[in-house]
């Protein structure tokens, strides 16, 4: 597995040492194995969506499914770096792009592998050349990455004289679907609680802190951030293999769509990207939210997407997590200062 | 052909920026378990030098040996790797971590690595060693500058670098908390420690080091101990002018 590699690239350390770090990672806090039981519950029980309903609930608990791996995969390149990307529709297009090209020509499991090393080696590649930029510029590369990579495909299309679009044509059950999506969230997931534990986690977040500091602390920071936007790329390349098939017909406007790209930036934005679990708080009502705009505005979708990257950047910049743990902290504060109260009356 | 006592051994070095010449021509040998002060009027190529030594700037010419290893080519992580670590002219935390994030970071890809457990106690006790105890959990942010400048030292400590680069460690400090910070390193040398600093203060020079160099308009000007070097009429002319020399 990806992972796996990532982290050993990232600590070019003895074989004792590897294992003594398994063995530390592998000891849990009271605080995180309550919190793995929990998530395990809440994960079983999402999975008995199909036998609730295969329709519209469905449909819609494919669509978060989705966009919880998308966004958390997300943001565990940009949440510690502050790179923001506007390339998922590139990796994801790819992906989606290998199913459709090869469906008639190799079992459908052999192509989610090939796009998964595709979207990672074009990934590695990419980050090679830019993870060098930072700020705005990063942002305004990743964009036109997407759409570069669109052109290209359209191009191609063109010169061997195929029409504007493929078909994929896998038969599939809604419910085998969502399992398949549940899956890879639940992979996506499990990689990122990994990788937060681990060095190479703790080296992106000094990089987001100050890189400078990152570097005369010993940190190959080009690697770091090559190696996470790695994996992060190949989930959103694995997810557009597995969409694939539901969308059934596939053009490069479709697949490289930057609206894919700025969902996925708002949703982890709003829920807050420092958190595990913070995506997903973006993901949930972001999805249900965008079902009813698209189902009443359809024209006016871009627009309102907009309205909403700016009301959210503006109001709540830390994302929901950052509204809860601040109503926390001031609830905590609210508490102590009545308790220093009573003990001062109490005093008298 | 390498002298096992030689910590950092810096020959010949330069830096040009465009027509500036930043540092010219420099070479000077830190020993090791020694004190060495590298001193010079504002401007004179001392922080340029400290970021050369480094890995921060490449040097345009001239060669740096890190225990007989060179590292004038290396980037500046692998330097670190290598044995070197430094401080900040003006302190650089990481704001969004907390006080003993902010140590454990010097620790996990340098010169010594550790993790987990033994990583959480060593920073503990380099905190402790520095001076604070009880803010391990607190954000740097709610931090006293000095207590700042004392994370960033014990981050540059987690490591267990051979060398230590510190870049005027105690400019902006009170003059209590001056006493404090010297107090600190002095701690560091009789510990046997290999240290370059970078110093305003002359009391600091005087009272820690081994031996100095003087730097002026990126040329060394003199070497030699504290004593002989802030007598010395070339460097007084440097720092005050001609009419006081």
């Amino acid at each position: 597995m990806s992972s796996v590699e990532a982290g050993q690239d990232a600590k070019p350390s003895t074989v004792t040492q590897i294992i003594r770090d398994l063995r530390e990672a592998a000891v849990l806090t009271g605080a995180e194995r309550r919190g793995l039981t929990a998530a395990a519950v809440v994960t079983a029980a999402w999975a008995c969506l199909p036998f609730i309903s295969d329709g519209y609930l469905l449909s819609l608990g494919i669509s978060i499914t989705i966009f919880a791996g998308l966004a958390t995969s997300w943001t565990l390149f940009s949440g510690p770096t502050n790179y923001i990307s506007l390339a998922t529709a590139a990796f994801f297009g790819i992906g989606m792009y290998i199913v459709a090209g090869g469906v008639n020509l190799l079992p459908y499991p052999v192509l989610i592998l090939i796009a998964a090393i595709a979207g990672g080696l074009f990934a590695a590649l990419i980050g090679l050349a830019t993870l060098r930029i930072a700020g705005v510029y990063f942002v305004i590369f990743s964009l036109g990455l997407a759409e570069l990579v669109r052109q290209v495909v359209s191009w191609g299309q063109h010169v061997m004289g195929t029409s504007s679009g493929l078909y994929v044509l896998i038969d599939r059950s809604d419910s085998a679907f969502f399992w398949q999506l549940l899956v890879l969230t639940i992979v996506v997931y499990l990689v990122s609680w990994w990788i937060g534990r681990s060095r190479l986690g703790f080296a992106l977040r000094i990089i987001g802190n100050d890189e400078v500091v990152a570097v005369h602390c010993g940190i190959n920071t080009a690697r770091a951030k090559v190696v996470l936007f790695v994996i992060s790329s190949t989930f959103a390349a694995i997810a557009g293999a597995l969409v694939a098939p539901r969308w059934s017909y596939v053009e490069p406007t479709l697949a490289f769509s930057p609206f894919l790209s700025f969902q996925v930036v708002i949703m982890s934005l709003l829920g807050g990207v420092h958190r595990l679990w913070g995506p997903l708080l973006g993901v949930i009502p972001f999805t249900i939210l965008w079902e009813f705009i698209s189902a009443k505005f359809p024209s006016q979708t871009t627009l309102l997407l907009g309205v909403a990257f700016l009301l959210i950047v503006y109001f709540i910049p830390h994302g929901v997590i950052g509204l809860i743990e601040d109503l926390m902290k001031r609830r905590g504060g609210l508490l102590n200062s009545l308790r220093a109260m009573l003990k001062k009356d109490g005093g008298k | 052909m390498t002298d096992p006592s030689i910590a950092l051994n810096i020959e010949g070095v330069s830096k040009r920026f465009g027509g500036l010449v930043a540092v010219n021509n420099i070479s000077f040998a830190l020993p090791a378990n020694k004190v060495l002060g590298l001193i010079g009027p504002n401007g004179s190529g001392k922080t340029t030098m400290i970021n050369l030594i480094s890995g921060a700037l490449k040097p345009s010419g001239g060669t740096i040996h890190l225990h007989g290893e060179t590292i004038s080519e290396r980037p500046a992580a692998e330097i670190a790797t290598l044995g070197l670590a430094r401080t900040f002219q003006i302190v650089r935390m990481l704001p969004g971590m907390t006080v003993l994030e902010n140590v454990q970071a010097g620790g996990v890809f340098g010169h010594r690595r550790r993790w987990g457990t033994e990583l959480r106690d060593h920073s503990r006790a380099l905190l402790a060693k520095v001076g604070l105890q009880g803010v391990e959990d607190t954000v740097v942010s709610a931090l006293t500058y000095i207590d700042q400048k004392r994370v960033e030292l014990a981050r540059a400590l987690a490591s267990d670098p051979k060398v230590l680069l510190l870049d005027e460690w105690l400019a902006g400090l009170n003059p209590t908390e001056l006493r404090t910070g010297i107090a600190l390193i002095e701690q560091l040398r009789t510990e046997g420690r290999t240290i370059l600093i970078v110093e305003h203060v002359m009391d600091a020079i005087r009272s820690l080091c081994d031996s100095c160099v003087v730097m002026s308009s990126g040329i060394k000007i003199a070497e030699g101990t504290p004593r002989e070097v802030l007598s010395d009429v070339e460097v007084i002319r440097a720092y005050l002018g001609d009419a006081d020399a």
